[in-house]
Parts: C-alpha cells; sequence; structure tokens
C-alpha cells in the first residue's frame, strides 16, 4: 500500500512537472509581447524595457521556466500583471469559492445520479430506462451555457424566485453564499447527473447480468435484499472511479458556469485571466486545477482499492 | 479471392437497418436530427432570407413574425439567417477538429499498441498528461496563445481529443493483438504491415466510427463553448455559441436572441449524442453503453 | 404412458412420491422470429434421494429445462405444463411471492462456474448465513454457526477461516464447495446442478462428486444433474434423460440406457466420446454427422431424423413420442426395437488406425529444457499482494517428437502446457532452452525465423471464435499461407483452397463466408485447413477441440488422424482430456506445475507403474461406462502457485504416495520404466508397480481388468 502510493504521487509529481511545462511553453507562444501588452499600445520604450527586466523575460526560456516553477513550488506565485496583486491569495480565495459550489453541485448530482441509473437499470429497456435514457443523454449533451441561461430564464426571470446575478463578495461564507450557489449548483449538475445516471446504469445492468445476482435471488433472498446487499455493493464500485474521471468535466463545466453567472470561483477568474492576458494568473489557476483533478483521481483510486476486497486482500 | 458470394448469410439490407431503428426511437431521432442539419448546412446559406451580416438598426431586437421568423439581434440582423448559415459554421470547425483527432489518434493508437514496449510506455504517459488538464481549460489555454480563429479551433479540437480517440484505438488494439488470427498471421509470416491493416484495422472500424461520432457530439459542445466565452470564433461569424454569448447582454429585453441559438446547439448536440449511442448499440452490441 | 414411479410398484419396490413430477413442460421464447418452443413436450419425475443426470450437448435446452422447473425464466420466456409439481405443491399456481419461499429452501441451484455464481464482495460464510437467516429463521449467531457446521459437512478443511474469505482467495473446487453447503444448508427436498464441474480440473471435480456420493447416503434430497459429460452420469446418477434440442430421446436406469441404447442419439453420443480405458486401437470414434437444427428450423418428423442413418417413412414425418420399451426404460425412437440387434455389429467399426511400432521416422522436433518465465505484471493489485518473483510457467521441459508421431501433452489448467506450445511456436519467446526443427535450431521469436522454417510450424487454436478474423472470408484465411509460404500463384492458390475445403469436409462455397455464418465445428475446420495450407511438419494442436461439443469432437479428432496419415505430419496434442489425448497419441507426456512427470508411450503410460500424478488423473477421470469402477485416487488440497514452487518434488505438497521428507527435499529422479517410458520419481519402479497393483480401471460386473 505505501509503495503504491508513493508510486501513485511519483506519478503525479511526473503529470504536474509535464503540465506545467505544457502551460508555461503554450503561454510563451502569444503573439507580441507581455510587457508590451501590459502597458499598452502607446507605452515608452523604455518603460517597456523596464518592465521586461522587472518581469525577468529577457533571461533565456529555461531559466525562465525554473524561476517559475521554483517561484510555484515556495508559494510565491507572483503577481497579477493587471491587479499588480499577489497571485496566491487571489486563487486559492477563487478555488474555495469553487469548491462550494462543486460541492453542493456533487451533493446533488451524485446521489441522483446513481439512483437514476440503478432505476434505468432495474427497469431497463422498458419505459422508464427509456425515459431516464434520453433525459440523461440530453444532459450530457447540453453545454453549461445553455442550461444556465434556460434555469435564469425560467427561475430567475420569469418566476423570480432566486437571483440570476451569483456574484457575491468574494469573501462571503457558505451561509451567505448559498442562495447564489443553488441556480449555478444545479446548472453544473445537469451535465454531472446525465454522466453518472447513465454510468451506474451500465454498471448495474453489468452486475445484475452476473451469475451470483441469478444465484442470489434463486436462494430465495427477499427482492430488497439482493437489491441492497446483492447488486449494489458490486454495481456502485465502479461508481466511485466514474465520480472521480468526473471531476475534470466538472471543472470545466465551472469555468462556464461561473462565467455565466458571474460567480467568483476560479473558472471565472481563469476566463478573466485569459481576457485579460494576465499571464501568472493564468499559469498558477492552470496548475491548480490540474492539481486537483490528479490528487481527486489519487483519492478515487485509493477509496476504490479500500472498498474492494479483491484489491485489499489481494490474491 | 472475395467475391461477393455468402452462402446463406444474414441479411443486412437497409431496410434491417431500419427495423433495428424503429426499436430504438431515440436513435431514429438522433439519426434524423444529424441529417437535418447536414442539410441545412448544405444549402442553408442559399436560402438563408437575408446577408447574415445586414444590419438594420432600425429593426434591432424586433420579435419573431413573418419577416424575421426568429426575429432580429441587437444590430437587427435576422437571427434565422444567422442560424442557418451558423450551422455550416459548427458542423465544419466541429467535424474538421473531429476528423484531425480521429486521424492522428488512430495512427497513434495503433502503432503504439501495435508496438508496445518503450514507446507504447511514452506515448501513453504524455496522453495521460493532456488528459489530466481539464479540456476546456487546455483549450482556453492553446487558444489564449494561438489567438481566437476559426483555423485555430479546428486545431484545438484535433489536438484535444487525439488522447482520447488513441487511447480507445490502442486498448482494442491490445485486445486484438492477442486473438489468434493475429498469432496464425504472425506464424506464416505476415509482415507488420499487413497484420495493422488488413488483420486488426478493419477490426477496430466499428470501435472507432462509435468513438468519433461520440467525440464529434463532444467536439460541437466544446466550440460552442469556447465561443460562449469569446474564445473560439470571432464577431461578425455567426457562431452559435458566440451568438449566446453575445446575447448575455441583451437577454433581459429579448429572449429570442438567445432562445434560437441556444436551442440549435441543444438540438444538434443531443441529436449527435443519441445518433452515437445508437451506433454503439448497433455496432458494439456486446458492451453496454460506456461514457 | 409415462410413468416411472408407476413402473417402480410392478418391480414389487414401495411405490414412491416423486420430488419432482415435470409432465409435458413446454418452454416458448418471444423472439424476432416469433415464438420459440426451445423446449417441447418434457415430462421427468425424480424419486427422493435419487441423482437424476440430464444429459445433453450445448443447445439441447437443458438448462433452460432447469430454469423453467423452478419457474426463473428470462422475461420474455413462458411455459406451459400438464403438471410441474414438487412433492405435493403445485408450482403452476404459485405467485412469484411464494416461488421465492420455495427457492433456495425447498428447491436449491448449484451453478456451473463457482467463480462467477459467489458475490465477489461478500465473505462466503456470511453468504451461507444468509439462506440461514431467510429460510431458517435463524439468528445471526446461529446463522453464523449453522454456515461454519455446513462448511464442515463439505470436507472443507478450517471452516472459520474459510467462512471469513472472499471468492478470489478461494480456489475453484472451494467455491464449488460453498456453493453445495450454500445448497444444502436448508436440507432441499431438490437440488439442481447445472453443469457443476465443468469448470473444474479433472482431479477436483472427482473430490467433488466425491462429496455427492457422499453426502446422498446421508441426506434424502434428489438431485437434477445437469451435464454435457456422459463420464459424469455413469459416476453418480441413478437414472438418466438424453435431451436433443429440446426433447427428451431416451430415459431409463443409467446401467440400462448406457448397456441397450435404444435412441440412435444415444448410441451416437456414446460412439463419440474417446474413452481413457480403451485405446485408439480398440475403438474407432464414430462421429454423428451434422448439427443440432436451430430452434427455428425444425424438422417435420423426428428432430434426430436428419443426423439419424436409420431414418426413414414415418421418421420423417411426425415426432415420435416417448414410449416404454422394457419397464422403466423409455425412448423416444420408433425403431428402437431393430436397434437392439444392431448392437454387436457397430462396435469395433470402421477403418482402426495402424498402431505404433517403433520410432522409425525421421525426428522432426527436439526441444531441450525450454523454461519460460514471466514477470509478474505491475499494476494496481500487485501493489497490494505479496508475492513477488518470476511465474515460473514453464520450468524446464524436454520433448522428441518424429514425424508421422502424435505426443499428447496433458495435465490440469495452468500446469504451463499451453504456454510450452506457445514457446515453440515463437509466440512466447522462452527464456531459456533449444528449439530444433529437422536438427536446426529456431530463434526464440516467430519474428525472428525465416521463411522456411515458417512453414514447417503451424498451430490449431483453441478457441474457435478468435481463431479466425471476423472480417474476412473462410477463403482468405487459408489463402494467405499459401501466397505467403507456398510462393503459389493465383490460380494455384484457388485451386488449392478448394482442395483443402475439401480436404476438412467443407463444402466449396463455405470459401466466400464469413466466420459469423459457421458454426464452431466448421470454424476448427477452416482453422486446421489454414495451418495444413503450409504444409508443416509439425503441428500444434493447442486444445483444438476443447471447446466443442462432443458429437463434434470425434469428427474433428478424426479429420486430425486422417490428415496426420496422409501427410505424415507430427503432432503436439495438447488437453487437458486424458481420453481425448489417449485416444489421438502415440506418445504421452504428463505435465505438472511447468514439468513433466512422465513420458511414454500411450499404452505404457496406462498401466501400471505410472507417476502417482498420471494415477491420479486416471482415477479421477470419470469413464463412460456404468460397469466400470475406478480406484479412487484423491489429490488433496489446490495447485501450488507457479510464483513459489514448492521444494524437492514439485508434486509433494499433494502426492497421494509420498514416502517422506526426501520428497520435500531433493529433486526425484528420472527412472527408466521400459521402452521409452520414463517416470520421475523418488519411489523406485517396482515398488510403485507393487502399489498400483493392477491399475485404476476395473469391470465391476466381471471384476476383469481392462487396461
Amino acid at each position: 500500500m505505501a509503495l503504491y502510493l508513493l508510486r501513485r504521487l511519483g506519478f503525479i509529481f511526473l503529470t504536474l512537472l509535464l503540465a506545467s511545462i505544457i502551460i508555461f511553453s503554450i503561454t510563451q507562444f502569444l503573439p507580441g509581447d507581455v510587457a508590451q501588452m501590459v502597458l499598452g499600445q502607446f507605452a515608452t520604450e523604455v518603460a517597456i524595457e523596464n518592465l521586461r527586466e522587472e518581469l525577468g523575460l529577457n533571461l533565456p526560456l529555461h531559466i525562465q521556466y525554473l524561476n517559475w516553477a521554483a517561484g510555484f513550488i515556495t508559494g510565491d506565485w507572483g503577481d497579477s500583471l493587471v491587479s499588480r496583486m499577489p497571485v496566491q491569495p487571489m486563487v486559492m480565495q477563487r478555488l474555495g469559492n469553487s469548491a462550494m459550489l462543486a460541492g453542493v453541485a456533487i451533493m446533488i448530482y451524485v446521489p441522483l445520479g446513481i439512483a437514476l441509473g440503478v432505476i434505468a437499470a432495474l427497469k431497463r429497456d422498458r419505459y422508464p430506462d427509456q425515459a431516464i435514457t434520453a433525459v440523461s443523454m440530453a444532459f450530457v449533451g447540453l453545454p453549461e451555457f445553455v442550461t444556465g441561461l434556460l434555469l435564469i430564464a425560467i427561475f430567475a426571470i420569469g418566476l423570480g424566485w432566486l437571483p440570476a446575478n451569483s456574484s457575491i463578495d468574494p469573501g462571503s461564507n457558505f451561509v451567505q453564499a448559498f442562495p447564489y450557489l443553488i441556480l449555478p449548483a444545479i446548472t453544473v449538475s445537469l451535465t454531472g447527473l446525465g454522466y453518472i445516471a447513465r454510468m451506474t446504469r451500465s454498471g448495474t445492468i453489468d452486475v445484475l447480468d452476473t451469475d451470483y445476482i441469478r444465484a442470489a435471488e434463486l436462494k430465495g433472498l427477499p427482492a430488497a435484499q439482493v437489491l441492497l446487499r446483492h447488486v449494489l455493493r458490486n454495481a456502485l464500485l465502479p461508481t466511485v472511479t466514474v465520480v472521480a474521471m468526473g471531476i475534470g468535466w466538472l471543472l470545466g463545466g465551472l469555468i462556464v458556469t461561473e462565467t455565466v453567472f458571474g460567480y467568483p470561483g476560479l473558472g471565472r477568474l481563469l476566463v478573466y485571466g485569459i481576457q485579460r492576458r494576465d499571464l501568472p494568473l493564468i499559469q498558477a489557476g492552470s496548475m491548480i486545477v490540474v492539481a486537483v483533478y490528479s490528487l481527486s483521481n489519487l483519492a478515487a483510486d485509493i477509496i476504490y482499492g479500500l472498498l474492494n476486497p479483491r484489491i485489499r486482500l489481494g490474491r | 479471392m472475395a467475391k461477393d458470394n455468402r452462402g446463406n448469410s444474414k441479411p443486412s439490407s437497409p431496410f434491417s437497418f431500419l427495423k433495428k431503428l424503429r426499436r430504438y426511437p431515440a436513435t431514429a431521432i438522433g439519426f434524423i436530427i444529424v441529417f437535418l442539419f447536414i442539410l441545412i448546412a448544405i444549402i442553408g446559406p442559399s436560402i438563408a432570407p437575408y446577408p447574415y451580416t445586414e444590419q438594420k438598426l432600425s429593426e434591432r431586437l424586433a420579435p419573431p413574425s413573418e419577416e424575421h421568423i426568429f426575429g432580429t439581434d441587437q444590430y437587427g440582423r435576422d437571427i434565422f439567417s444567422r442560424i442557418l448559415v451558423g450551422s455550416r459554421d459548427v458542423l465544419l470547425v466541429a467535424g474538421s477538429g473531429t476528423a484531425m483527432a480521429v486521424m492522428l489518434g488512430l495512427l497513434l493508437g495503433l502503432f503504439s499498441g501495435y508496438r508496445g514496449g518503450l514507446l507504447d510506455e511514452i506515448v501513453m504517459r504524455l496522453m495521460d498528461v493532456i488528459l489530466s488538464i481539464p479540456p476546456l481549460l487546455l483549450a482556453m489555454v492553446i487558444l489564449f496563445s494561438l489567438g481566437p480563429s476559426r483555423l485555430n479551433v479546428i486545431i484545438v479540437v484535433g489536438f484535444l481529443y487525439i488522447p482520447m480517440v488513441a487511447r480507445v484505438v490502442r486498448s482494442v488494439v491490445l485486445d486484438l493483438k492477442t486473438r489468434q488470427f493475429v498469432e496464425a498471421a504472425r506464424m506464416r509470416g505476415e509482415k507488420s504491415g499487413y497484420i495493422l491493416f488488413r488483420e486488426i484495422f478493419p477490426n477496430v472500424l466499428p470501435h472507432l466510427a462509435v468513438e468519433a461520432s461520440m467525440r464529434f457530439s463532444y467536439a460541437i459542445f466544446l466550440v460552442a463553448s469556447l465561443g460562449f466565452l469569446g474564445l473560439g470564433v470571432q464577431p461578425p461569424s455567426p457562431d452559435w455559441g458566440l451568438m449566446v454569448g453575445e446575447a448575455r447582454t441583451w437577454f433581459h429585453q429579448a429572449r429570442w436572441i438567445l432562445l434560437f441559438p441556444a436551442g440549435a446547439i441543444a438540438l444538434l448536440v443531443v441529436g449527435v449524442g443519441f445518433m452515437s449511442d445508437g451506433l454503439r448499440r448497433m455496432l458494439l452490441p456486446g458492451g453496454v453503453s460506456d461514457v | 404412458m409415462y410413468n416411472p414411479a408407476g413402473s417402480a410398484l410392478e418391480d414389487g419396490t414401495a411405490v414412491l412420491q416423486p420430488v419432482l413430477d415435470v409432465r409435458n413442460l413446454t418452454v416458448t421464447y418471444r423472439t424476432d422470429k416469433g415464438p420459440l418452443d426451445i423446449v417441447r413436450n418434457v415430462s421427468l419425475q425424480v424419486a427422493p434421494g435419487e441423482i437424476y443426470g440430464l444429459v445433453g450437448e450445448s443447445g439441447s435446452g437443458k438448462t433452460t429445462l432447469a430454469r423453467a422447473v423452478v419457474r426463473y425464466l428470462a422475461a420474455n420466456g413462458s411455459l406451459t405444463a400438464d403438471t410441474l409439481k414438487l412433492g405435493d405443491t403445485d408450482l403452476l399456481t404459485l405467485s412469484r411471492a411464494e416461488m421465492r419461499k420455495v427457492w433456495g429452501s425447498r428447491i436449491t441451484m448449484v451453478h456451473q462456474d463457482p467463480g462467477a455464481a459467489v458475490n465477489p464482495s461478500i465473505p462466503v460464510g456470511e453468504q451461507i448465513a444468509e439462506v440461514a437467516r431467510v429460510h431458517l429463521h435463524l439468528s445471526p449467531g446461529e446463522a453464523r454457526k449453522k454456515a461454519l457446521e455446513m462448511l464442515g459437512l463439505v470436507r472443507m478443511p478450517d471452516p472459520e477461516s474459510v467462512a471469513r474469505r472472499y471468492a478470489h482467495q478461494l480456489s475453484g473446487g472451494m467455491l464449488q464447495r460453498v456453493l453445495i453447503a450454500t445448497a444444502m444448508a436448508t436440507n432441499p427436498e431438490l437440488m439442481i446442478m447445472d453443469e457443476p464441474t465443468t469448470a473444474l480440473d479433472v482431479t477436483t471435480e472427482a473430490v467433488i462428486l466425491d462429496l455427492l456420493n457422499e453426502l446422498m447416503t446421508d441426506y434424502n434430497t434428489a438431485i437434477l444433474y445437469i451435464t454435457h459429460n456422459l463420464g459424469v452420469v455413469a459416476r453418480i446418477c441413478s437414472r438418466i434423460g438424453v435431451m436433443y434440442a429440446g426433447e427428451i430421446m431416451e430415459e431409463g436406469p443409467v446401467k440400462k440406457v448406457f448397456r441397450s441404447r435404444l435412441h440412435p442419439y444415444t448410441r451416437g453420443l456414446l460412439g463419440s466420446v474417446p474413452r481413457v480405458d480403451a485405446s485408439k486401437k480398440d475403438v474407432h470414434l464414430k462421429a454423428i454427422t451434422g448439427q443440432i437444427p436451430r430452434p427455428e428450423e425444425l424438422p417435420e418428423g423426428c428432430i434426430f431424423s436428419p443426423r439419424c442413418e436409420l431414418a426413414e417413412g414415418d421418421c420423417l414425418i411426425a415426432r415420435p413420442p416417448l414410449v416404454q420399451a422394457d419397464g422403466d426404460h423409455y425412448t423416444a425412437c420408433r425403431r428402437w426395437q431393430e436397434l437392439l440387434h444392431l448392437k454387436e455389429k457397430e462396435q469395433h467399426e470402421g477403418p482402426v488406425r495402424g498402431a505404433y511400432d517403433s520410432a522409425k521416422g525421421p525426428l522432426v522436433l527436439e526441444a531441450r529444457e525450454i523454461k519460460k518465465h514471466f514477470r509478474s505484471s505491475g499494476g494496481l493489485s500487485s501493489l497490494f499482494s505479496r508475492e513477488s518473483g518470476p511465474i515460473k510457467a514453464v520450468d524446464d521441459m524436454s520433448v522428441r517428437l518424429r514425424g508421422g508421431f502424435t505426443m499428447g501433452i496433458v495435465g490440469e489448467s495452468g500446469c504451463g502446457k499451453t504456454t510450452f506450445a506457445r514457446c515453440l511456436a515463437g509466440l512466447e519467446e522462452a527464456t531459456s532452452g533449444e528449439i530444433a526443427l529437422e536438427g536446426v535450431t529456431l530463434p526464440y521469436s516467430v519474428n525472428r525465423r525465416k521463411q522456411s522454417d515458417l512453414k514447417k510450424i503451424q498451430m490449431v487454436f483453441q478457441n474457435p471464435d478468435a481463431s479466425l478474423n471476423p472480417q474476412h472470408q473462410a477463403g482468405v484465411s487459408v489463402a494467405r499461407p499459401l501466397i505467403l509460404l507456398g510462393g503459389m500463384n493465383r490460380s494455384e492458390v484457388r485451386s488449392r483452397v478448394r482442395e483443402l475445403f475439401r480436404a476438412v469436409n467443407l463444402p466449396e462455397d463455405y470459401i466466400y463466408r464469413l466466420p459469423h455464418e459457421l458454426s464452431g465445428g466448421e470454424k476448427q475446420r477452416v482453422a486446421i485447413a489454414r495451418a495444413f495450407a503450409a504444409d508443416p511438419i509439425l503441428m500444434l494442436c493447442d486444445e483444438p477441440i476443447s471447446a466443442l461439443d462432443v458429437s463434434v469432437q470425434a469428427s474433428l479428432i478424426n479429420l486430425l488422424a486422417e490428415l496426420q496419415e496422409k501427410n505424415e505430419t507430427a503432432y503436439l496434442f495438447i488437453s487437458h482430456d486424458l481420453a481425448a489425448v489417449r485416444h489421438i497419441s502415440d506418445w504421452i507426456a504428463v505435465v505438472y506445475l511447468g514439468r513433466l512427470w512422465e513420458v511414454g508411450s500411450a499404452d505404457d503410460v496406462f498401466v501400471p507403474p505410472y507417476h502417482p500424478y498420471t494415477e491420479a488423473l486416471l482415477s479421477a477421470i470419470p469413464v463412460p461406462d456404468p460397469e466400470v469402477s475406478q480406484e479412487q485416487i484423491r489429490l488433496r488440497g489446490s495447485v501450488p502457485s507457479a510464483v513459489n514452487i514448492p521444494s524437492g518434488c514439485r508434486f509433494h505438497t499433494r502426492c497421494p504416495r509420498k514416502i517422506g521428507p526426501i520428497c520435500e527435499e531433493k529433486e526425484p529422479p528420472w527412472q527408466e520404466s521400459g521402452f521409452h517410458h520414463k517416470i520421475c520419481c523418488h519411489i523406485p519402479l517396482p515398488r510403485l508397480k507393487e502399489m498400483q497393483g493392477k491399475g485404476c480401471f476395473f469391470n465391476s460386473s466381471a471384476e476383469g481388468e481392462e487396461c
């Protein structure tokens, strides 16, 4: 187990290293000059040169990378080019906000998706299944900006129940933020819901088709016991991995959703950074997203290993 | 050797295909939607009632009427015409991106899976790294440095989906490689090229078709999202995602300028999704659906 | 008309109410092709304490019948019957909820693949206990005690620790015992066993069958035993029903049915099964032509008529009913009386292959000290596991083979016999050793072998479905070796492909068929044609018939023998089926844990002295003849892992004839027993021979020796 963790952590480190190189080098392909960009078209040559010096832009590329990477590891993520404020506290605060939103969304779509998936599997090829499958496929396919705007049209503008705009104060706590979280959370959830429902359905169908479920039924066990103890215990195991893989999707969904609702999360910050060409912000934000994604996958693998006797106990 | 004389083979006429479709209404709907959109993309621009860039400030934000059946936008442009013309954009951009990803992913997956060893290990680790960055984020970052343009969006889509296609192809190749018909081919001294393209590739095709259709639906999703964020195709192009993004400001006054392009996107993505699911059922009857 | 219980009265025995009484049961499935009757008008009765063997090939409807009896059919299936009674209970009138009360308490089931039938994420003890809680209404504590008691009853070593384990931690034989323990926990009236030993090795199968026999003396449970294996029926059943394409062809007490065989299908089946107690010198296998008709295209008359040599007149027009032939012996053949007289003629019919005389012919293969060690694969589970080090799949095997001869390599699953063949083929690169073909040393990897060497070795694989490319027409598969290795031009290839198809008894238009349009046996014929297209001198046959039905197996064995005769090819025939190996081989090598233990001519290996492992195999294999008894030599425990191989003689952990510490400490020597017959054992051969006496098989009625 310890060795396994070590190897997985090693791989995550490698991933982050390569991802950082990719992100760093992509952002270096920028047409035009960063200093020029920051100072605008009418800046003087001298001012630009000074800024270049200040930002280390005259150094060779690999030195620039090493400086940046060393800074990132030690917590010095540089200053925003736009606001001239340190990037790190800003990113971490927004990360917290995104986590809040993601948390609410996960609480909605994971249980609901599992329930729908199991129902669809039990009613396989009959109407409930066809309905759930069609709806979940539609949900998976609908971009968040479409569902988000639709929800705003209905619940904010039409019915006036919930705020259309979620641009809360970035430092708000959960209770203050909650009313503003509902619509964006539902928006993000719909995609995840369809995804979890489909995966749970196929996982459950696989289990329902096994000999050991037939055996359990023919042991004369009550139907509820067969479902709860024999089917679900096996069918929900892969869902752990599915939920983790869905995190990547969730992160993408957050970028769009936060933009739709103006919610001050990491995704909104990244879009903002890109629109303003704020290089340090983009680099740090992207790295954090990659790290979160990698770690959640690791967590899922460990949980899966602990829940699955075949892996936990070995041969 | 190949003669078209298969004894009493199972009938695989287009008729039986239609029969299959009837059993899965969602799949049939999917195929119909995709077919209609392709039709619109081909003839749409020529039947559009107005040029898509024609601005009539006097008629801005006009609600749907006989003249403008989908209404007009903030510049007084005919939304119906823009959607018709935009369909070609969506299908072309997402389609070419998908095609690029499928081609490169196929080659990478085929060779990497077949050769195995260190090359395979390196290629697949690299794919894993790319996959560990959420696609939309990666697309944003790449477009940020390449600059937003139609061509760049195609390149981004193509690049982003290579790892996924390659992974699917590779896993099929790994499975096929150990099948005994491949081993029999090795035992009679077939060249790698023959084994790869004549023995293995035909059996990869059904998986590839399903994967490609799925990637296509994600590509439409991605292109629309990028357009919405203002990082994809730039104005005044009639890109649907872009239209939705621009419409947000006017949304409170004129709901139609948002609903029609958003509806078009939703309809197309869902249609392609249904079609892809149906392809999976028909071409890969063994497995249950799986995202 | 059908009433075996009634006939019991005539015999003077007490009238026993049958446990299971089925009359005119028909099962119908709604399919795309319309409603199909998968089982038609089946009647059978099982008496208390009786083991009733239901025999049939795949597609005979035997499993469907079992499911119908417990009213557990798929959603598109339905059944009609005049009677379906369990004791006094009419099962036809019970609701689903009432059936659930019958399941697991009055009727229990044991399924085919024990590895798949045990829930992987619940400890096995708990899976027995839950039955006790639900049906016997025991408290959790009592139920746990009951589980341990049942595990003890099925002779499970250390029940306490087994109860806590999960499916993946137990061997197939142990899992099957767990399932039997579960099925017996409620002391049911009827236990239905669906191919319970098919997925197990023969030595494990023998232990399970012994266990069933023992249990039946203490319990009054009746067993409906479904199998395709006539040997198993002969060993444990008292009555037998022979099913074919959804109908019962013949039914009666096992001894009567095996002796008088009143249906041509039974005759065909028994004639097509190779017997481990008879060599190819004695019997020619008689294959049944054709294949089981598909349920959507059943013949009008007797369903067996298209494959029956006797069919004529009425046989082709109307379905014959099951008629009483002799007391409690029933048959569905109109002409059963004629069959009685045909009996003597049919034995010893057909050309008998010439036996080997001596080791003449050119030396084709010489494999010396082949080893194949796999590195254990990395991955998620390996990091949690304790074992490490290479898997020694093949650990020093040497074999010599001359042209025109067959060497059979036998061993149980996982013993390394397939890996050995794959090393010879170059599909697996040997770790060390030397492979020489006609005196020329070959490179380990097939990729580095020369065209002329490739031509010499070809292979027939086990799984017919994976053997042919699903996208290529059959003819293409056969033509490629001709083009590549035969250097033929187009027209030569064409005519040679036709010749090869004729040689494997396939119609010429099959050249254009895709694999999914062929049956399993036909696919295997194409694969054989493909292998022979290269005109090899050595043919590696890796379990070529194991995936096929018995009646198809015989025709393929005969085909292989015929082709060998014609082409003087040397065969390496790998199989777990000792009977088939005995039938086709001149030489036999016995493999266990990656090594050879005995090598000799097919005749020598089957008479004492033999290696204790060979002895255990021979006594384990069920012989399809209820009159033959076998010695009861059983192996303890399960095969050790190929990672941690036991010291000294690696068979010592399971050897029933272990003589002492020497077995654990020293590798045993090879001892010469006769002409090219070698045994690797510490026990001196004369003593071994003394221990083993007259051999494994004896005729119980005549007390005569059969070997």
